[in-house]
């Protein structure tokens, strides 16, 4: 009651207090709107025939596209994780932290997580698809994707191995472990969730992914038989059916599966941090 | 006359019980001290006095604090209370701004916009502070470029802006060196003019120096409160004794 | 001895793993050069940039309709998504009620998640036609554009906003309570203040992520390569007119419009550059 009138006196304060409580009710319920939305008129269209293991332009089914998504997903992270996990280790055990090279990398690093997705896919094209020779294929489309996400494990690793306390480091080193044993058996282990969460971020950023993979993957709508065959992925089979306008329902289905994936990678991302870090609830 | 009476005041944090039963009554226009070792409450008491324990959720407080016969956990709005009941915090914190516009900070949120009165009431408080001299010339700088005794003394002149009959100091001499405590012990001596001051320190001597009235705090409850002079010279409880002389604390 | 030669190429193995971003910053730089640049010396960069007709069949090259085209629709996202943003950190940061807080932050988490395309397909299904009913105009304009990509947006400037301010020394708040201002005064003068690089930063990101997005605009934006007159009319993005036109093109027109994204790779680094120098002050401050 005191309150209210408190805030009765001063209106500026009773308007800010509202405005910053509108905008987040706003926030989230036009995310619970987008959701329900894609979900109603999804749905319905969630039938069998969705799921043919055989595509054809009745059925548009989408397994060739979960497919095709996991090869790329499988084989950007072959690609990312090892040199970015490695770069990582570089960086904060090797390197000094003010030498020129790291400074350079930082730079490069940033500049590479703002570079927009359909800078990579040109890159992608005129480098991988053309240049290289490889065509619209699952590696290049990898390789591009690969790029794009090698920042982001680069970031979440630096991040995960600086929190691993220097003790540890001490205690392996006081032992008479070497440094790489003091990096596989400890730093890497104790780091581990945070790496993890990096990957599964990357993950999302992949499946998401459509302007890198639209000239690189191609649009090709059957599984892929090796890595020079085309695909589309999720993201991409959702594209075409919305340009063709013909199959809007199963556009909205796949919309579904997407939603589905970016949750289920929160989801996880969330649970690993909570279980490891006693930092989990900041 | 009685500025604050505290009344059977409990407060608990979640389920730790932080004061215990407190009763006091602080006289207008005298320095109290409030001692005692670290985590004994004397603090929490002194936030309670100005709502400051509101921020801290699961804060739980019971009694009553009459600030003038007012109750000020009732009939009272915390902005108006705040305003009357001025606080120094332990660290200096100047907000990251000039001088002038940390002074003016205060009467501005209390609505006077009016220039040459704000340059008044900056000037005065400069003065009643004893740190005009040393800033008149500097007044549009960053408040941040100071040293930390005179920050402090800046946080002071601060709180005094705002015309309040109470100031809180909460160890505000704890971050500073011997010359810069010096001079803020004065201050203090020569505020009690016009304000009523409430000081929480960990330093005895400081106590013994500055303070009319002190209150020494113990796992939450007051052991003892009275004159300082009896407290220092003579204390009832054997507990009081023992922190004085340094044997425990 | 061994183990000495295993420790010395491990070294030397992180270390050439750690060159892989620098030569991939290097090689698209490179081949965006090698493969745009030709195409501006043969058009003539002045036409180029500032050619308003852009028609690969009349051999016109002109971007500059896509460059108004870009700006419009960014500085309409910031429009939208910048005040909502910063609101809801400030909510976040300050008012939110604990119990809350984990739900409200999940919710803005996976908004980051979602793939552009779903936003596209939903404002492609949805907004264009609440704004075609209730503004007029066909429904895919600057208008639909910018609330699409306010919208996407929102989720960089809250999470940036709301950990610059969360940075920002309690005593500054507690000071300012002490002295009678209420809690949004307090953090209105104070902690927003003091956030302001990195609040700066996180808008500017949101700028770069507005600029950069393709495939929810070209679902929604109408994609004629003309100068507007009104936010109901739809215009061209440098970043759609790639993907619109890349499938077929050949010869001079490819280049062409491997020479737009170059001009947008320009942007995006003129933004970056921004960005670091703005994360640099905060670091000082």
């Amino acid at each position: 009651m005191n309150e209210l009138k408190a805030y009765l006196k001063r209106p500026l304060s009773l308007l800010l207090r509202v405005a910053v409580t509108a905008a987040a009710i706003l926030t989230v319920v036009v995310l619970i709107f987008l959701i329900l939305y894609i979900l109603i008129n999804g749905i319905p269209y969630m039938k069998p025939s969705l799921f043919a293991l055989e595509y054809n332009s009745e059925n548009v089914s989408v397994v060739p596209s979960i497919i095709s998504t996991l090869y790329l997903v499988g084989l950007s992270l072959l690609l990312a994780v090892p040199f970015g996990i490695g770069c990582a280790i570089y960086l904060t055990e090797y390197a000094k932290p003010t030498s020129r090279f790291v400074r350079v990398i930082r730079v490069t690093t940033e500049t590479l997580s703002g570079i927009p997705s359909i800078i990579y896919g040109l890159f992608g094209m005129i480098f991988f698809v053309t240049a290289l020779h490889f065509g619209y294929s699952i590696l290049a489309g990898a390789l591009t994707a690969a790029i794009m996400i090698l920042p982001l494990i680069i970031r979440t690793t630096e991040e995960a191995i600086k929190s691993v306390p220097d003790l540890y480091r001490e205690a392996s080193y006081g032992l008479g472990a070497g440094k790489l044993r003091t990096i596989f058996r400890v730093v890497l282990p104790s780091a581990m969730p945070g790496i993890l969460s990096g990957i599964i971020l990357a993950i999302g950023r992949v499946i998401g992914e459509t302007a890198a993979l639209l000239y690189t993957a191609g649009t090709v709508a059957k599984i892929p038989d090796g890595l020079f065959s085309g695909g589309r992925t999720l993201a991409l089979h959702m594209y075409v059916l919305s340009g063709e306008g013909l199959h809007m329902g199963e556009a909205f289905a796949t919309g579904i599966i997407l939603l589905a994936l970016v949750v289920l990678v929160n989801f996880a991302t969330g649970r690993i941090v909570k279980r490891f870090t006693a930092k989990g609830l900041q | 006359m009685e500025k604050f009476e505290i009344r059977n005041l409990n407060l608990h944090y979640g389920a730790f019980h932080a004061l215990k039963d407190v009763n006091m009554k602080i006289k207008e226009r005298t320095i109290t001290a409030f001692i005692g070792p670290s985590g004994c409450g004397k603090s929490t008491f002194l936030k309670t006095l100005n709502r400051m324990n509101d921020l801290i959720p699961e804060c739980k407080i019971e009694g009553d604090i009459l600030l003038d016969g007012q109750d000020i956990y009732r009939n009272f709005d915390v902005n108006d209370l705040r305003r009357d009941v001025g606080m120094v915090f332990q660290k200096p914190n100047p907000f990251p701004m000039s001088i002038y516009d940390n002074i003016a900070y205060g009467p501005r949120t209390h609505g006077i916009k009016n220039r040459s009165k704000l340059d008044e009431i900056v000037e005065q408080s400069l003065r009643e502070a004893a740190i005009w001299d040393e800033v008149k010339d500097r007044l549009k700088k960053s408040a941040l470029a100071l040293s930390g005794g005179q920050q402090q003394r800046i946080c002071i002149a601060r709180a005094l802006a705002v015309k309040p009959s109470v100031l809180l100091m909460d160890e505000p001499t704890s971050a500073l060196d011997p010359i810069s405590t010096t001079k803020v012990e004065d201050l203090v001596a020569r505020l009690k003019e016009h304000y009523t001051i409430v000081i929480v320190t960990h330093n005895m001597q400081q106590a013994a120096r500055v303070s009319d009235k002190t209150a020494f705090f113990l796992l939450g409850e007051v052991v003892e409160y009275g004159s300082t002079e009896e407290i220092f010279s003579m204390p009832k409880d054997k507990r009081t004794e023992d922190y004085i002389t340094g044997r425990f604390g | 001895m061994k183990r000495k030669v295993l420790e010395k190429g491990m070294k030397v193995l992180f270390l050439l793993m750690a060159t892989v971003s620098i030569l991939s910053v290097l090689l698209i730089c490179i081949f965006m050069l090698i493969s745009g640049v030709p195409a501006i010396r043969e058009i003539g960069l002045f036409d180029f940039l500032l050619g308003s007709k852009w028609s690969p069949s009349g051999n016109a090259y002109g971007i500059f309709p896509m460059i108004v085209g870009s700006v419009y629709v960014t500085g309409g996202a910031i429009l939208v998504g910048v005040p909502v943003g910063l609101l809801t950190a400030i909510f976040l940061a300050r008012f939110c009620p604990r119990k809350i807080y984990r739900p409200v932050k999940t919710f803005v988490d996976i908004l980051a998640g979602i793939p552009s395309i779903v936003y596209g397909f939903f404002g492609m299904t949805l907004l264009v036609p609440l704004v075609r009913t209730y503004f007029g105009g066909n429904g895919n304009s600057i208008l639909t554009a910018s609330l699409l990509l306010g919208l996407m947006i929102l989720p960089t400037i809250i999470s940036i906003t709301e950990s610059s301010l969360r940075a920002v020394p309690e005593s500054y708040y507690e000071g300012a309570l002490a002295l009678g201002a209420t809690r949004e005064r307090a953090v209105m003068t104070t902690v927003f203040p003091a956030a302001k690089s990195g609040i700066m930063a996180g808008i500017v990101l949101g700028i770069g992520r507005a600029i950069g997005e393709t495939m929810a605009v070209i679902m929604v934006v109408g994609n004629q390569a003309r100068l507007p007159s009104s936010i109901l009319d739809g215009v061209r993005t440098l970043t759609t007119n790639i993907v619109l036109e890349m499938g077929y093109a050949e010869g001079l027109h490819r280049e062409a419009l491997i020479a737009t994204g170059l001009v947008l790779f320009v942007f995006i680094l003129l933004i970056n550059l921004c960005f670091s120098l703005l994360n640099r002050r905060k670091e000082h401050e």
